[in-house]
């Protein structure tokens, strides 16, 4: 493949990106004096700061490869993960799970389970999700790496050492706050810099018209109706009348409920920048407010997949055939890029793909740290040091981190293969969280004993579903069906997912459900006052303007996002 | 108060905004053929610029209103 050749213009851009990025983290390294400055930025983010922040460190260079390359594979139908799936789920969070993260004082997502059920409860949830953030964060800079040394001949290990070194420096120096700040800075850049290439791409096929038009060349080659690839409801009445191959149930039940609550509302990575914020309100309105751009982002990221697709089907050759013999879906925007952008405007892309997937690794990074510091080393390891002493740790963890991570990303070049398989197994432990919090918060009843083999049934539930379905074509083994016996075969590998999901979710709500009615409460109602919802005073916000009330802007989330299901139809 | 985040994001995309116009304006033309004969350095050099300018003002007018707000730095 030929590579894209970058002109002094783009390296300056790039160089001076870097040195912003460095410059946030040295002049915030005298606001670090405690380990709650370093975790939790001090509790004093402002809303709006926050609210960016949250859908930064999910902006990751695998959401905008990975969502460009299911635009590509399935239109806009992508769509989905945002306006049926982060929505209502990011609506959830700020509205109803917020006071209760915020009220209670928790500094991490594991500290509540600690406070509100019990300490084996939260070791599981600890232990897992540090292994899982140091491996999403290696599997990430791989991914990165691999494409720039595929589009750019860039060398596999500078990519990888000079992101991980700039990555460690700011988070050292600035703590959470650095992150946050950064990942401010990294939004916007991805916005600006992706921009140009959206709105010259669309200029080129003659707006939504004329891609509609190329799309239908793209739907009548796979064999589906004309329209499969640009509406995004119109063909969900049966898996085989669309690209995605899942029907409207398994959709809004399977991503809708299961796996988008269940990230948005639980992952430690996005609810932490919430804990960071000034107050309440600030903290309600954190996810809400990231929810306003996070709506249109599939413009920003759906968009070129598409668009890439569209001039494959009608000009050819326009993505590279990989191995398989399919087009190589992961290259959508890069390609673009490449086939757009002259140099200056190229630069900025590239280093907006660069952000990306700077602020994913920041993300997981800055969670992995203080999870490991409060939840595990202050938890289980050394309890009752001085402040200092765990600031020191947090330091230590952030090293610790990103050499792990280092460590996963060469991983993944050997042992692709175990990487994936780890990756599943924590998606099953991962995928009945919702269903704990969910029972944990909105009903007293619940015990200790009850969400902690809740989870555990939840987990096994979801292994069992993988291990006895599969997904048409695919060979038993890491893409399902490895318990041997096949008992049903998903039309595809998203409807194998989805369905996953909601197996986890229901044997962990049934199972958490069950076993509270048998055992006894290990919690009083005074000691659940600020976690769960029966027994928390209502909040008031009558005293606010209505433009900060949190509820206002639920109902506008909802509304714009209905609107846009509606457009797209 | 610390850092307001406005300063960096309104000097980065106004450096950038910079840069590009002038390339845009420097640069031969040539090279816009793939950008669809659009100038595209320019016109998005521009549109950072104007960010940049807009994001610095905000900064400038939030530090005026609180004069003080240097001073304050060791509440937490």
């Amino acid at each position: 493949m030929q590579h894209i050749q970058l002109g002094t213009i783009d390296y300056t851009i790039l160089i001076i990106y870097f040195v912003f990025v460095l410059g946030i983290g040295w002049a915030l390294r005298r606001v670090i004096r405690s380990s709650d400055d370093f975790f939790l930025s001090g509790r004093s983010i402002p809303a709006w700061i926050a609210g960016l922040a949250f859908i930064s460190a999910n902006l990751g260079a695998q959401e905008v490869i990975g969502m460009a390359a299911s635009g590509a594979k399935y239109g806009i139908m992508t769509s989905h993960f945002y306006w049926v799936g982060a929505m209502p789920a990011m609506v959830f969070v700020g509205l109803f799970m917020m006071p209760f993260y915020y009220g209670s004082r928790a500094r991490s997502v594991p500290e509540y389970l600690k406070l509100r059920f019990d300490e084996k409860t939260r070791g599981l949830n600890a232990i897992t999700f540090a292994i899982m953030t140091i491996f999403s964060s290696g599997i990430s800079m791989y991914a990165l790496a691999k494409l720039l040394e595929l589009v750019i001949g860039w060398s596999f290990h500078a990519s990888i050492i000079l992101s991980a070194v700039i990555v460690l420096v700011y988070i050292f120096l600035g703590g959470l706050t650095s992150a946050i700040y950064n990942e401010v800075l990294q939004f916007f850049l991805i916005v600006l810099g992706f921009l140009p290439l959206v709105l010259l791409g669309l200029k080129d096929v003659g707006g939504w018209s004329g891609l509609t038009a190329r799309l239908a060349t793209v739907a009548t080659n796979a064999g589906f109706e004309p329209g499969a690839w640009s509406h995004s409801w119109r063909y969900m009445d049966a898996p085989s009348h669309n690209p995605m191959g899942i029907e409207w149930f398994g959709l809004v039940m399977g991503l809708g409920f299961a796996l988008s609550f269940g990230y948005w509302c639980t992952d430690y990575l996005v609810v932490q920048r919430a804990m960071a914020a000034g107050s309440m309100n600030a903290a309600r309105r954190t996810p809400l407010i990231a929810a306003i751009p996070k709506m249109f982002m599939p413009l920003l990221v759906i968009l070129p997949g598409m668009l890439a697709i569209g001039l494959h089907a009608s000009r050819g050759g326009f993505l590279p055939i990989g191995s398989d013999g399919q087009p190589n879906y992961n290259l959508a925007i890069p390609m673009m890029l490449a086939h757009y952008m002259p140099s200056g405007v190229l630069g900025l892309g590239l280093t907006a793909l660069m952000a990306s997937f700077m602020s994913g690794m920041a993300g997981n990074v800055t969670a992995f740290n203080t999870v490991w510091t409060y939840d595990i080393y202050q938890s289980y390891i050394r309890p009752g040091r001085s402040d200092g002493h765990y600031l020191r740790v947090g330091h230590a963890a952030t090293v610790f981190g990103i050499l792990a991570s280092v460590l996963a990303a060469y991983g993944a070049t050997r042992f692709n293969n175990i990487l994936d398989m780890l990756q599943l197994v924590f998606s099953f432990v991962n995928g009945p969280l919702f269903a704990t919090f969910l029972l944990g918060m909105f009903w007293k009843r619940t015990t200790g004993h009850g969400a902690f083999y809740g989870l555990l049934t939840g987990t096994v539930t979801a292994a069992l579903h993988y291990g006895l379905t599969i997904s048409r074509g695919a060979v038993p083994g890491i893409k399902g069906g490895f318990l041997g016996a096949v008992l049903h075969t998903y039309p595809s590998e998203m409807a194998l997912n989805f369905w996953t999901a909601l197996f986890a979710w229901t044997g962990c709500f049934v199972a958490t459900l069950v076993i509270s009615l048998l055992t006894t409460r290990n919690k009083t109602d005074k000691e659940l006052v600020g976690l769960v919802y029966s027994l928390t005073p209502r909040l008031k916000e009558d005293y606010l303007p209505w433009y900060k009330r949190p509820l206002v802007l639920a109902v506008f989330v909802l509304v714009v996002s209905t609107i846009l299901n509606v457009i797209f139809w | 108060m610390r850092l307001d985040v406005r300063f960096p994001i309104g000097g980065m995309f106004t450096i950038l905004g910079v840069l590009l116009t002038l390339y845009g304006l420097a640069s031969d033309q040539a090279i816009y053929a793939r950008s669809l004969g659009v100038n595209v350095n320019l016109w998005w050099g521009l549109v950072l610029l104007v960010f940049g300018a807009v994001m610095l003002g905000l900064a400038v007018r939030a530090v005026r209103r609180r004069p003080s707000a240097n001073t304050d730095s060791a509440a937490p």
